[in-house]
């Protein structure tokens, strides 16, 4: 894994999150007053999170990084197991404990 | 009228938090592991959590940083996750746009999933609330899980350094991020977004400098709008 330590990429990276998260949690209240959003832009709004982090979780599981690519069954297994879990249970962290078992069982299994 | 006291409602508030300790809580301390990980040192860790303040946001910025991604790419990405704040800020202003400059400043600074759950709920059921009950209560809701984000954030810093290397760590955040994908699939509408993100993700591998995922992102996120207008439409004709 690269080592991200003391780098300058580091740094903007915290300093440019912290500037835009308070600016988006500013906006409306700080600034906007009691102004309108437009339907157009809440409806785009609601699924942000929903379409990027799905996005940039698929790749990891389909090519995974320690197998430089290739599928690999333990982790992808996991990923089903969490997802299912996730669904069902409406709940983050049983997902997480779910997935991460999965992993262990497996990986330990397949030796 | 309102029987409570200001007092009462900041600690109701709190009262109110506690079932996200167990998500705030075990979330900040893997944050701080994973970035522990990745190298950080305990001062960037705490300086990340303690100004950034967004856990999905975070740990989005900790995977595509350790992709290599270039650093515009981590910033449109991550701030994209945290777009929902924008609309947290928007739905709230009704609400508490009259307090005071430096409130809603700090409201703001604070302003969270669990914050905005809590509050919203509170503000629309009990609309006879002031707007400096409202600010309180506000506050109290905030008042366990924001330092406690903090707090975890570091033991998940200390406590990284300690953990062997034969734990497959690698998948410790793509887990993560799907346990997060579960509830957000509250409606047909949501699914979608995932799924055409989840597909046009893989389609959009190849592309360089990470910008597949914004283009999977942006997919995902017009397909979703697009679904809630077409069973809006759906439930009109059915009516």
């Amino acid at each position: 894994m690269r080592d991200l330590g003391g780098t300058w990429e580091l740094w903007v990276v915290i300093a440019g999150l912290a500037i835009g998260s308070f600016t988006f949690r500013f906006l409306f209240l700080g600034l906007m007053g009691g102004r309108a959003l437009s339907p157009w832009l809440l409806r785009h709004l609601r699924y942000t999170a929903v379409g990027i982090i799905p996005a940039l979780v698929t790749p990891l599981v389909i090519w995974p990084s320690v197998t430089e690519g290739t599928t690999e069954p333990a982790r992808l297994s996991t990923a089903i197991v969490t997802i299912v879990i996730g669904v069902l249970t409406k709940n983050v962290i049983y997902a997480i404990l779910a997935g991460a078992t999965t992993l262990a069982v497996v990986l330990a299994s397949l030796g | 009228m309102s029987s409570t006291t200001p007092k009462s409602l900041f600690w109701l508030g709190a009262r109110d938090s506690t079932p996200f300790i167990f998500v705030a809580g075990p979330f900040g301390v893997l944050f701080g592991v994973l970035a522990a990980e990745a190298g950080l040192s305990i001062v960037e860790v705490l300086t990340f959590s303690a100004t950034v303040f967004a856990g999905a946001a975070q740990f989005t910025a900790l995977q595509l940083m350790q992709e290599e991604a270039p650093t515009i790419i981590v910033l449109i990405s991550a701030l994209a996750v945290n777009l929902r704040v924008a609309m947290y800020s928007a739905s709230l202003t009704p609400y508490l746009g009259a307090a005071p400059m430096w409130q809603r400043a700090l409201m703001a600074f604070i302003l969270v999933d669990q914050s905005y759950a809590l509050s919203v709920v509170k503000f629309e059921t009990e609309p006879q609330l002031s707007i400096r009950e409202r600010v309180i209560y506000y506050f109290g809701t905030s008042s366990i899980i924001t330092p406690l984000w903090f707090i975890a954030t570091y033991v998940g810093a200390t406590a990284g350094r300690a953990i062997p290397e034969s734990w497959a760590l690698d998948f410790a955040l793509p887990i993560a991020f799907i346990a997060m994908i579960g509830p957000m699939l509250r409606t047909p509408a949501h699914r979608v977004a995932a799924v055409v993100a989840c597909l046009a993700s893989t389609a959009a591998a190849g592309m360089p400098y990470n910008l597949g995922l914004i283009v999977a992102g942006l997919l995902g996120m017009i397909a979703g709008a697009q679904a809630e207008l077409w069973f809006e439409r759906r439930r009109a004709v059915d009516r």
